[in-house]
Parts: C-alpha cells; structure tokens; sequence
C-alpha cells in the first residue's frame, strides 16, 4: 500500500507519497544473470529496453573503451571476452584445473587469479561488477530512481572468499548490499515455502552445465541446507549431445567438421524444445531426414537424468531421511521445462514438484521478494531469513584431523568454544592452525589462519587444559583465540579470509564432501589408529627407558622390543585394522610390565615405613 | 456522513501540527488524477472555505469539502509502519479499483 504525508495546504497530493524503497533481486550466474522487483508479495523479472529478461554473464573488454556487458558484448567485435566467471571469483590460480577461452594469471599477492585483457589485467570482481552494474542500471530505468538495496544469490557451497568476493563486486558496482542469500533458499521463497513454520524442501536444479541439489530444512523462519550434491558438468547440453550422437547414428552420416556438429547439436536442441510440447520433431542430417519422438527422447535422456536421481538419493541418505520426509521439491533451471525431467522427480519424491514459475527466472524471484522485505516494503508475517555460516570452522588436531567447532549453518552472530589438550609431556607451545570447510582431513579443508600458543607450563601429557573460542560477529569476521586455562596464556587471531591461497583443491567443497564420506571416515579411522599406536609406544618408550633394565629380564624387554618395532612398522602402512590388532597385542604383552612398574612405585612409597605401620 | 482517524492517526496528526506552530486541522479530499482516475490529497488547513464539512476524531478536526465527501464518505484514515517506511494509509469502503500502487482509485 502507499503511504501518504501531509503536504502545506493548496501543495496537492502527488508530491507527498513517501516513496517506496527500491529494493531488487539478483540471480548472479555462470551463465545469465538476472534482476527482478517485488511489490505487494508478488516479484516479476524485469527485462532490458529490447525485452530480453536474461541477461548473458559476458563482458568484453576493448582496448581503450569502456567494457560492453551481455548480448552487446556478443555482439561486438574486438578485446577479450570473459564468460564464466563466476567460477573464478575467490580463486587462486591453483584452483582452476580446466581450459578457459582466455588467458589467467596469478596475482602478484597470491591472492585471486586476474585475467588478461586487451584493457588490462582484470579481476573476477570486476567482470562481476561490471555484470552488476548493467543489471543496475536495468533496474533502475524500469523503476525510475537508483536502487537503495539488493539481494545477490550465491551458490549454497560457496564459501567465505567466494562470498566476499561477490560482496565486493556489488560494492565496485555502487550497491547496497543488504544480504546474500544462497540460490536454493531463493527458490524456496519464490514458491512462498517460507511461510510454512517447518518443512523439508528439495531443490532440483538442472541448468545447462551444471546439476545442484540440495535439502533444506526450514525452522523457525530459517533455512538452513542439510546437504547438497550434484555434478558440475552435467546440464541440459548433455541433452543435446546424446541426440546429436542419436542423429549421427540413425542418419548413418558422417560426423563431418567442428562446424556441422555445432549446427547438429542445434538442430539437436531445437527438436528437444519442440518435444516439451510436443510428440514429436522432424530431423534432418544431410540428406537423411527423419523424425525423433518423446519416447525416443526419454530412452536417450534417462541414462542422465539417472545420475541426477542417484545424486537426489544421496543427498536424503546423507542426511538420514527417506522420500516420505520430504515436504516440496522445487524444480530450478531452464533443463527441468523437459516434461520427462518432472516425471521422473516426480516418480521418485512421489509428489509434483513446483513448476509453476519460470525455472529460469524462480531464483531471482525469491531473491526480489526478501529483498523487498529487507528493505521494508513489506509487512505482517514476511519471514526474514537469518545469515549463517555456510561452511563449518574449525582447527587441526593431531594426526592433521578436522575438529569442527562451529558447525555450519549455525546462525550468527555465534560464540563456540572447545578444550584441548596436550599430546606430548613437557609441551609448553601449542600450534593452532584455523580452517573452514566440512571434509574430515584438513588437506582437504581451505586453511584460513594458524597461530601458536605459548606458556603453557610443562605438565604430563593431557593435563593441560587449552580452550580454544571462535567468534563470529554480525558482519561474518572470525576471531579466534586460545587459552591455556590453568596458567591464564592466551593468544588470538583475527581472521581475514585469503583469496585462493591454498594449495589444494578446493571447488565446490560441500559437494565433494558429499561425495567421498565413505573415504573420508576410513580415512579418519586409520588417523585415530596411528595416533593411538604412537601414543602407546611413546609412553612404553619412555617407561623402557626408566625400569626396563630393573623390572625385565633380557626375553622380556625382547619381546616387547620386538611388538614395538612391528606396530612402529605398521603404522606408517594404510592398514588401520593391522594397527588395531598390534596396538590391543602391544597391550597385553605391555600389561605385566606396567603391573611390576605399579608394585614397584608402591614399594618405593613404602619403604623405611614398619609393617604394623601400614596395617592400620 | 464521516470521515474517521484511527487514534493513531490522530496522535501522529495532532503532533504535526503542534510541530508545524500553526492550522485548524487537516483536510482530507480527492482530485483528479493518477492512473485509476483519482487521488487523495491530505494537506494541513489555515483557513475554512465555505463549503467545508468539519469531523472531529480523538481532539484532531478533519476537514473535507462537501465535493469530495461523496468520494470519501466511510473512510478511514490510520497510521501505519511498513518496515522503515511509515505514513498515513486510507480505508475507503466507496474503492471499487485501485491501481497497482494504492495511489489512484476509481468510485
């Protein structure tokens, strides 16, 4: 509703509306990107001048003009054409393992890989801001004024150097940024699902490259992702691909240059767009023409749309729930207009997915309508989202562990804290070393900072008491700080994310973890071993050192030796079950030992005291 | 016949005007324009034309003309908060269409 104040007498009425706040949505894509506007609890997408609703994430930059954004910069000629580069923000130059139309090159810092242009070098931030901007500028034509404020989408497993990044990108641009809300929470605004007060939502999102799902359950007015999955190179292309193969095959024509496949695979694309509708499309390849039908279609389509099924059973046995839990699935990505993609979703939830809305379009619909609400446009029961941590905080333990102390999605602003230990007597310093991410192993996890705690007084291993807090304020800032409980030493670290500085492989995160659970537990479980062997022998070491020569005759001490040196031997093996065994075996041939050692200790304590002393 | 504040209203009402230092009260009326074919007009009052109706809510004097009491007749003025945007909101029961926006309307 508009709001009125009251104007000087005689001064009218149009003048004196309090105007609305202009508050848009942003679905930032690898391929397109759009904007879209909510008004009253109802979004629409806005198009540019000529109508178009999409806009193609593109940039060319030219020598010496300003940089042509979209389908103007397809269309021109000249300078270097960036696409995809959403997978290049908060990326070193290590994180991109596949061929790019153009040329990247690692930043003098070590920070985020740059890209070669004929303007120059140029950051992932500012193809994302110049993005931005022209869908800005969008906006603003259509609504009449400048934009107060947006809501930007992000991949659910993009972590914090990603986020930052596209918090950046907005900043480049000139916006407020009011709130990043992760693609598949967008979606489940736009169908209103947040109105709900519980429930468990399924996103299915095929695009063209790439196949995301993810389970969310919503409480309490908070989204929180359960798990996701997917595979990043399987879309709708795919689709065109197996036809094109079809083609070649039943036309019995030669595969021919680059240029006919291309041609093919439009062709290809084209029947599969007709098939949405209708039951069949007439085909032609070189002389031979033919005709390809729905039933046709579905044989060759269902070999992939098997794997995003298997993806979708995942995802619900990673988080311990069956199809009957789920409450909606939301179809998301211009690849589920297929109808064959809809009924097998539906075969296997046993419910219709929401379909309704544009699937291009649902995810910057659901960004518009928070954005709306954030700004305050709207008002009675509009639910607002809370931020969370999207990737679990943590720090290394022994044997290179993850211990996660502050879980992901937890909600912030958030305080956790955690007590550890020493591993070794005597150990007065204390390596702490901070990283984020949900794998068990930390060579698989983005370090973020490391730190050492000092003065901890020489105790016996496992005596010293060190609590470790992390912090997380309103703005998502990291403090981390250790202390050692009983001599009060403490020290911190502040935690600014680094941008693609790890070595190792970080893309998509999450989904990775989905994937190799089972490894990453077998992996745990050989850590623990090894780590439980070398405390045993550490500490049968040392009591060899002290009594062996007194309490054991020369078999004994061989025989232990002997133990000794087969566990030592298996423990830089891969055999946690052999550790196992020889760690319970090191044990019990140990136990006689341990016991003279004890009487030994009491005999000691005793002596000079007169037996009826000790009687009493 | 009426015209009828919210006490809400009234209190925000009353305020503007022991702000502003001066005026009777505040003039409710319709004139002709937007995209639904009329509009409100709410504006302080100095002086009383001839042909003005007085209603008098929770101490504040709503004055209308006798013209745009046909438009008006039955409605409601509150004062809401949507979000950080506050202001004045009518409840017009002689609305048979709004525009999208709430600004213009047709009797």
């Amino acid at each position: 509703m508009v709001l009125f104040s009251i104007a000087e007498p005689g001064q009218g009425s149009a003048r004196q509306v309090v105007r609305r706040k202009r508050a848009v949505g942003i679905d930032l894509g690898t391929t397109n990107s759009l904007v879209a506007v909510a008004k009253e609890g109802r979004a629409r997408v806005l198009p540019d001048a000529h109508g178009n609703r999409l806009l193609p994430s593109l940039v060319r930059f030219p020598e010496d003009a300003v940089p042509l954004v979209g389908n103007e910069a397809l269309a021109a000629d000249g300078g270097t054409l960036v696409s995809s580069s959403k997978r290049l923000l908060g990326r070193g130059l290590s994180d991109i393992n596949y061929p790019l139309p153009y040329v990247l090159q690692a930043a003098e810092d070590g920070g985020m890989v740059q890209i070669r242009t004929e303007a120059g070098l140029v950051s992932p931030v500012q193809v994302g801001a110049e993005i931005l901007k022209a869908l800005a500028g969008r906006a603003g034509d259509a609504l009449g004024g400048s934009i107060d404020g947006v809501v930007i989408t992000v991949p659910a497993y993009f972590d914090e150097a990603q986020r930052q990044s596209t918090q950046a990108a907005a900043r480049i641009a000139g916006l407020n940024v009011l709130r990043l809300l992760s693609e598949p929470t967008a979606a489940a605004v736009a169908y209103g699902l947040d109105q709900q007060l519980t429930g468990t939502v399924v996103i299915y999102d095929l695009g063209g490259g790439t196949f995301d799902v993810s389970l969310m359950r919503l409480d309490q007015g908070v989204f929180t992702v359960v798990a996701t999955g997917g595979n990043s190179a399987l879309g709708g292309d795919d689709f065109d691909r197996v036809i094109a193969d079809w083609l070649l095959q039943e036309s019995g024509q030669p595969c021919g240059s680059k240029e006919d496949y291309r041609l093919l695979l439009q062709q290809a694309r084209v029947a599969k767009h007709q098939l949405s509708t209708a039951d069949k499309a007439r085909v032609q390849v070189g002389s031979w023409q033919g005709s390809l039908d729905r039933l046709q279609l579905e044989r060759l389509i269902d070999p992939l749309l098997d794997q995003t099924l298997l993806a979708c059973r995942r995802v619900l046995r990673d988080a311990g729930l069956q199809v009957g839990d789920i409450s909606d699935v939301v179809l998301v990505g211009g690849s589920t207009r297929t109808p064959r993609v809809r009924e097998r979703v539906k075969q296997l939830f046993g419910r219709e997915p929401l379909s309704s809305l544009d699937p291009d379009e649902v995810v910057a619909l659901g960004a518009a309508l928070q954005a709306d609400v954030l700004v305050g446009n709207k008002y009675g029961d509009a639910a607002l989202l809370l931020d969370v941590i999207p990737l679990s905080l943590g720090i290394e333990t022994m044997g290179g562990l993850m211990e996660r102390i502050v879980p992901r999605n937890s909600t912030i602003p958030v305080v956790r804290a955690q007590e550890f230990t020493t591993f070794k007597d005597g150990q007065t310093a204390m390596s702490l070393h901070v990283y984020q991410g949900e794998r068990e192993l930390v060579s698989d996890c983005r370090s973020l900072a490391r730190f050492d705690l000092r003065g901890i007084p020489p105790m016996v291993a496992g005596a010293a008491r060190v609590r470790v807090t992390f912090q997380v304020d309103a703005d998502g800032l990291l403090q981390v700080q250790a202390e050692e409980l009983t001599s009060g030493a403490k020290n911190s670290v502040v935690v600014k994310p680094s941008f693609g500085l790890e070595e190792t492989q970080i893309t998509a995160m999450i989904r990775s973890s989905m994937e190799s659970a089972a490894l990453d537990k077998a992996q745990r479980s050989l850590r623990e071993r090894r780590v439980e062997a070398l405390r045993h022998l550490e500490a049968l070491h040392a009591a060899l050192q002290q009594d062996g020569a007194t309490l054991l005759d020369e078999d004994e001490r061989g025989t232990l030796e002997r133990a000794m040196r087969e566990l030592d031997a298996a423990t830089v093996g891969t055999d946690a079950r052999l550790i196992e065994t020889l760690t319970e075996q090191l044990n019990s041939l140990s136990r006689d030992f341990a016991g003279r050692r004890m009487d030994a200790g009491i005999r000691a304590a005793l002596a000079g005291q007169q037996i009826d002393a000790i009687g009493e | 016949m009426a015209i009828s504040l919210t006490e809400n209203a009234a209190k925000h009402v009353a305020a503007q005007l022991a702000a502003r230092g001066k005026g009777v009260g505040i003039r409710i009326g319709v004139t002709t324009t937007g995209c639904s074919g009329m509009a409100y007009v709410l504006e302080f009052v100095d002086q009383l034309n001839g042909e003005d109706r007085i209603f008098e809510n929770h101490g504040v004097s709503v004055i209308v003309d006798a013209k745009s009491l046909a438009y008006l007749d039955g409605t409601e003025m509150d004062f809401v908060k949507h979000g950080v945007n506050e202001g004045f909101e009518f409840h017009n029961p002689n609305v048979k269409a709004e525009c999208g926006c709430g600004e213009s309307f047709t009797v």
